[in-house]
């Protein structure tokens, strides 16, 4: 029996007895962030296919909702800094081995770009819109004449928005939870999917449901596929990664994960929208909810889990 | 220059000496503290091993803290001594969460602190107040490029290791054993 123990009496707050320096505020913006680069994902893809009177909730409707995800997000962080006035070194400084700054960076260009594409189709919804000054009329004027590559920075940024989250906390060695790389492709994979299931939500045209319905379908089984991969990794690993995914195959984030995130946001929607496509008569908005709600749950869990995961005592 | 520290592990008691002479000396928050006694109790009784050490950060060559600071403010000084710019430092704890020796701390004052080697007193000459109040001699503090400091000297002499490293930190915190 070997027993390792502090004796000088270590309770350093938010570290002991347990890591807990990241609350509330980060998987908050995990999701929205994410959220926010499946619509915009699609919103580019689907412009750049030429397809947006098809797709119109995708390409013009459901962007209205990011640049409200990003600033909301954006606010979750700032209130998780404990040195709040200097916020802004972050964009006084570029460290290419830290992906936190290469989150900050990515929010700088994707944010003023998710605004310029809502403006550019403000007429959705005010369709006598007058910018009324000429300079705003000439900005509008050069958007819409170089709206495809918007559309190319809006798909890439929205690429790295939803994937660097993962890759951010993959990059945490001391945290054996997290360090896999399948988590950055995991949490692009859910951001995409909780971007499908709103413009499910808000969709009005019955071919762009079932689009969107089918694409939910293939991603929710990317991520099933990747989380089943991600537990075969960490049992084939080493002793600090199985203990780690031991947190969720019977300790004490098993019942949440299971049940929360993949049978009520992953499983429970997919059969629904099987259903969906099959002709059953299922409200829409049933199972793009669940996925919403999968997909907050599957932040809050991994980084609250995560927390947990050590590799010493 | 690369500066090192050694603890002898069969000459620490766990009188904790040093924990309370580093927070006097940089008036650590009460509450807080920068360096802590581990007691390893190994076997069944009566066939046991003990092992004490005094660890702290380990001020590693491959730190993850300064890799994953997103404005630089956990950064490497001449010698190898791994420092927090408070006035960088946005307080976002990333520098906290990729410490797998869980050394940093938030400060209540916001930024992230941790032991520093009593930069300010090895600066002028003197040795980190840990390695000056220990009762029993254990904490040798040096430069590791030096064969003649006490530290390259000890480690010649004695068998050592590192904590964890395989977590690939490459820590300068050597525990003579």
């Amino acid at each position: 029996m070997r027993e390792e123990i502090i004796v000088s009496g270590r309770m350093n707050p938010m570290v002991d007895p347990q890591l807990h320096i990241w609350h509330w505020q980060i998987p908050l913006y995990l999701f929205l962030g994410g959220l926010a680069a499946g619509i915009l994902f699609f919103a580019a893809l689907y412009y750049i296919n030429g397809k947006e009177r098809e797709y119109p909730a995708a390409v013009k409707l459901a962007p209205f909702l990011t640049p409200f995800l990003l600033i909301l997000g954006l606010l979750a962080l700032f209130i998780d800094l404990r040195h709040k006035a200097f916020f802004w070194q972050l964009y006084a400084n570029i460290r290419l081995q830290s992906p936190m700054s290469w989150g900050a960076w990515t929010l700088m260009v994707i944010t003023p770009a998710s605004f310029i594409w809502c403006a550019l189709h403000i007429r959705e919804f005010f369709p006598k819109w007058d910018w009324k000054y000429d300079w705003l009329k000439a900005v509008e004027g050069f958007f819409n004449k170089y709206k495809k590559a918007l559309a190319w920075v809006l798909l890439i940024y929205a690429v790295i928005l939803g994937i660097y989250t993962g890759i951010l906390l993959s990059a945490f060695n001391a945290r054996p939870l997290w360090n896999t790389s399948i988590l950055g492709p995991l949490f692009l994979a859910s951001g995409l999917s909780a971007g499908a299931a709103s413009i499910l939500i808000i969709s009005r045209s019955p071919a762009e449901r079932k689009l969107f319905a089918k694409i939910d379908l293939i991603l929710i089984g990317i991520e099933l596929f990747l989380i089943i991969h991600m537990f075969m990794g960490f049992l084939a690993s080493t002793q600090v990664q199985i203990d780690a995914a031991r947190l969720f195959l019977g300790g004490p984030y098993t019942m949440s994960f299971w049940i929360f995130v993949v049978i009520i946001g992953m499983i429970l929607p997919a059969v629904l929208e099987i259903m969906e496509l099959k002709n059953y008569h299922v409200p829409a908005i049933v199972p793009a909810l669940l996925v919403l709600f999968g997909s907050v749950m599957l932040r809050f869990i991994i980084v609250y889990a995560g927390q947990a995961s050590r590799w010493l005592y | 220059m690369r500066y090192g520290m050694a603890v002898d592990t069969k000459k620490c008691v766990g009188c904790s000496d040093c924990v309370v002479a580093c927070q006097t000396e940089n008036n650590v928050p009460i509450g807080y503290c920068r360096e802590w006694v581990v007691e390893v109790m190994d076997g069944t009784y009566p066939q046991l091993e003990i092992e004490i050490r005094s660890e702290r950060c380990n001020h590693c060559d491959n730190a993850p803290c300064v890799r994953c600071c997103p404005t630089g403010a956990s950064h490497v000084e001449a010698g190898g001594i791994v420092m927090v710019k408070p006035n960088k430092c946005i307080g976002c704890g990333a520098c906290i969460a990729s410490c797998p020796y869980d050394a940093r701390y938030p400060h209540p004052d916001g930024y992230v602190d941790k032991c520093t080697f009593c930069l300010h007193r090895i600066k002028n000459g003197m040795k980190p107040a840990c390695a000056a109040v220990c009762p029993t001699k254990c904490i040798y503090f040096g430069d590791l490029d030096d064969p003649g400091s006490e530290v390259s000297v000890v480690l010649k002499k004695r068998k050592s290791k590192t904590l964890i490293p395989e977590a690939g930190t490459k820590p300068q915190l050597y525990f003579l054993i």
